[in-house]
């Protein structure tokens, strides 16, 4: 029973013309499963999606660019961790660094209040340069990280962030010090001022959604597939025919442009950018963010950046109301983030699972989704 | 050796280039342990030979040599007549060498088929690919084919860590024969299976095609001669005797080692 499916296989994989013969493009069939694909998106995606959209009508520029415009951009940054820590294993700390980078190279290339150093380059030109700057020093940082393992990874990748921070906090001739650029506003273009609001948020939203799209597809394509085959079992993927050197390069590397993407933003939504920004602080709240939402599905970084965004500005006006100080908002968050790795070790994410699993196991007509359940279930 | 009067295949022979695998002098030292010392092997190609020994011999650890999972500490490895000695482990595998590991090295957060498949792709080119494989993608077509030859095919979206102990086994060798390979290290493929298991480990080796030649672990001695054609008997890290199956059997010295004691 074997013998000619053996065979068969032996033959079909013996070279580059199998594998040509099997990129050969078919339009029927290609058109069938995008059909197929848009008719099998459940209702609830199409109403999210509607919301998102329709969210400028509801809420006040305020929300909008505070929360929901930030909340996009921090969620881009954590999902390029998520990508690392989820699909790759490896949980990096300087992906703030990474994004600030860009900021730093955009207001560097383009033009900001500080005249004395930016270069005044037009935005077509100086934003491409920084996400590529940003990148290289991306896949630099993974250079080093990925020769070592979980923890040390994390301590290799906070002492790059480290050195970043202090560096432009003592840099004045490239980074400016202290102070940093101001005087940062994205485009005008086809019009509109981008600055505003509502078409800073379709901005952040259009790259945003964009992230998520291409993290969700890249994590079923052979690079993805191999990065989750390295974090299962890396000896493997070697005895396999895979570097995984290489491999772990590239996630970074894959990392580092959305990454960037969001440093531009962010410093467009800011208008400034300074050490601050890429403080420690802000690099471990990074950490937090991917890891309160959940670091096993894209969608993850964002709901975390959602919760951390509203806590943020929120916890504030709180504390007062309950007569505490102010400032203590970390207070809130670090609780937050106790809470929820204390109940659920995957985030919200395995929260919204298991409550999932649990409503459609009561109800007989619906199947089993088939996914294994690794955490705990109380019922 | 004189040159003057060897045939081409005796010279081919000498330089090691006729041979799939040859190993000269190989040894593995941790600390001052030697796992292995003084190996030397050479396995024609399509020949299939198995590797017999105690626990401790160092049969685990010459495999890891050979894939290159560590260094040796001296001696040299040939591949097809290229030596390899100094070659990562993912080199080696793309010239056509496999391995199956004792202990399951799967993807346990991946399907059966998504682990096939990347057993498919680590060997051929597009390993970075971005793209998304197509409907009727030929490497998702040749993972299909390799879950059914091993009798996976009804388990193909399972999550490999859903999949019983030998449905795991049979997953390990079904990773070894993706590609084109040339050359399979069997490490214990039949260590826990069922008697039924057993035999269709057999049969699936056995149909294999026949340039594809392999070493084979196995401590079932009745499996081990049911698959070889010779057979290499290692002890306390040094190659104790070679020779055909029914030699090895009915040898006093291994019958000794096998059944009375085993300990030096």
């Amino acid at each position: 029973m074997a013998d000619p499916a053996e065979n068969r296989t032996v033959a079909d994989s013996s070279g580059p013309l199998a594998q040509r013969g099997g990129g050969v493009h078919t339009p029927r069939e290609n058109d069938l499963g995008v059909y197929g694909w848009v008719s099998r998106v459940p209702a609830s995606y199409v109403v999210f999606v509607f919301v998102l959209l329709l969210l400028p009508a509801v809420s006040s520029s305020f929300v909008l660019s505070q929360i929901f415009s930030w909340g996009l951009i921090l969620g881009m940054i954590a999902l390029s961790l998520m990508f690392l820590g989820g699909y790759g294993g490896m949980v990096s700390l300087s992906q703030m660094s990474v994004a600030g980078m860009a900021g730093y190279m955009l207001a560097i290339l383009g033009s900001s209040a500080i005249t004395d150093i930016s270069i005044g380059w037009p935005w077509w030109l100086a934003v491409p340069v920084a996400i590529i700057i940003a990148t290289v020093f991306c896949t630099l940082t993974g250079l080093l990280a990925v020769r070592t393992e979980g923890i040390y990874t994390i301590m290799i990748t906070l002492a790059i962030a480290a050195a970043f921070f202090y560096f432009t906090r003592q840099n004045y001739v490239l980074f400016n010090g202290f102070s940093g650029f101001n005087g940062l506003a994205p485009p005008q273009l086809f019009g509109i001022n981008w600055n505003n609001a509502i078409p800073f948020y379709y901005l952040t939203l259009f790259w945003a959604a964009s992230a998520y799209c291409a993290v969700l597809y890249v994590s079923r394509a052979p690079f993805g597939l191999a990065l989750q085959g390295v974090r299962d079992n890396s000896r493997r993927m070697a005895a396999l025919g895979f570097n995984v050197t290489a491999h772990r390069v590239a996630a970074f590397t894959f990392a580092g442009v959305i990454a960037a993407v969001g440093g531009i933003l962010l410093v467009w939504l800011n208008g400034q950018i300074s050490p601050g920004t890429i403080a420690i602080n802000p690099a471990i709240d990074i950490l937090i963010i991917a890891i309160v939402g959940g670091l096993r599905r894209p969608i993850g970084p964002f709901v975390g950046a959602l919760i951390y965004v509203i806590l943020r500005t929120f916890s504030l006006d709180i504390l007062t109301s309950m007569g505490l100080a102010g400032e203590r908002f970390q207070l809130l968050i670090g609780l937050g983030f106790l809470v929820i790795v204390y109940w659920s070790p995957d985030g919200v994410l395995g929260l919204w699972d298991r409550w999932r699993d649990r409503v459609k196991s009561r109800d007989p007509w619906q199947r089993s989704t088939g996914r294994s359940i690794d955490g705990d279930d109380p019922s | 050796m004189s040159t003057t009067a060897l045939s081409v295949a005796d010279r081919l022979q000498a330089a090691g280039t006729a041979n799939a695998l040859e190993l000269r002098g190989v040894s593995k030292l941790f600390g001052a342990l030697a796992a292995i010392s003084d190996v030397t092997l050479t396995v024609k190609p399509g020949e299939r030979r198995a590797v017999l020994g105690s626990n401790g011999a160092g049969k685990t650890t010459l495999f890891n040599c050979i894939t290159g999972d560590f260094l040796p500490t001296t001696g040299t490895i040939r591949l097809f007549g290229e030596d390899v000695t100094e070659f990562p482990a993912y080199e080696r595998i793309r010239r056509g060498l496999r391995r199956t590991y004792q202990i399951s090295l799967l993807f346990n957060e991946l399907s059966v088929l998504d682990n096939i498949y990347l057993a498919c792709r680590g060997v051929s080119r597009g390993r970075f690919s971005l793209l998304r494989p197509r409907a009727n993608d030929a490497l998702m077509n040749t993972a299909v084919d390799l879950a059914t030859a091993v009798h996976l095919l009804d388990f193909k979206d399972t999550l490999v860590a859903n999949l019983s102990y030998g449905q795991q086994r049979q997953l390990e060798i079904a990773l070894a024969l993706a590609g084109a390979p040339r050359f399979v290290l069997f490490d214990e493929p039949a260590a826990g299976l069922s008697p039924s298991e057993r035999s269709e480990l057999i049969e699936i080796l056995n149909n294999l095609p026949e340039h594809i030649g392999y070493i084979i672990i196995e401590h079932d001695m009745d499996v081990a001669l049911r698959v070889s054609q010779s057979v290499t008997m290692m002890h306390n890290g040094l190659i104790f005797k070679e020779g055909s199956p029914l030699e090895i059997e009915s040898d006093p010295e291994v019958q000794e080692l096998y059944l009375g004691g085993g300990h030096e």
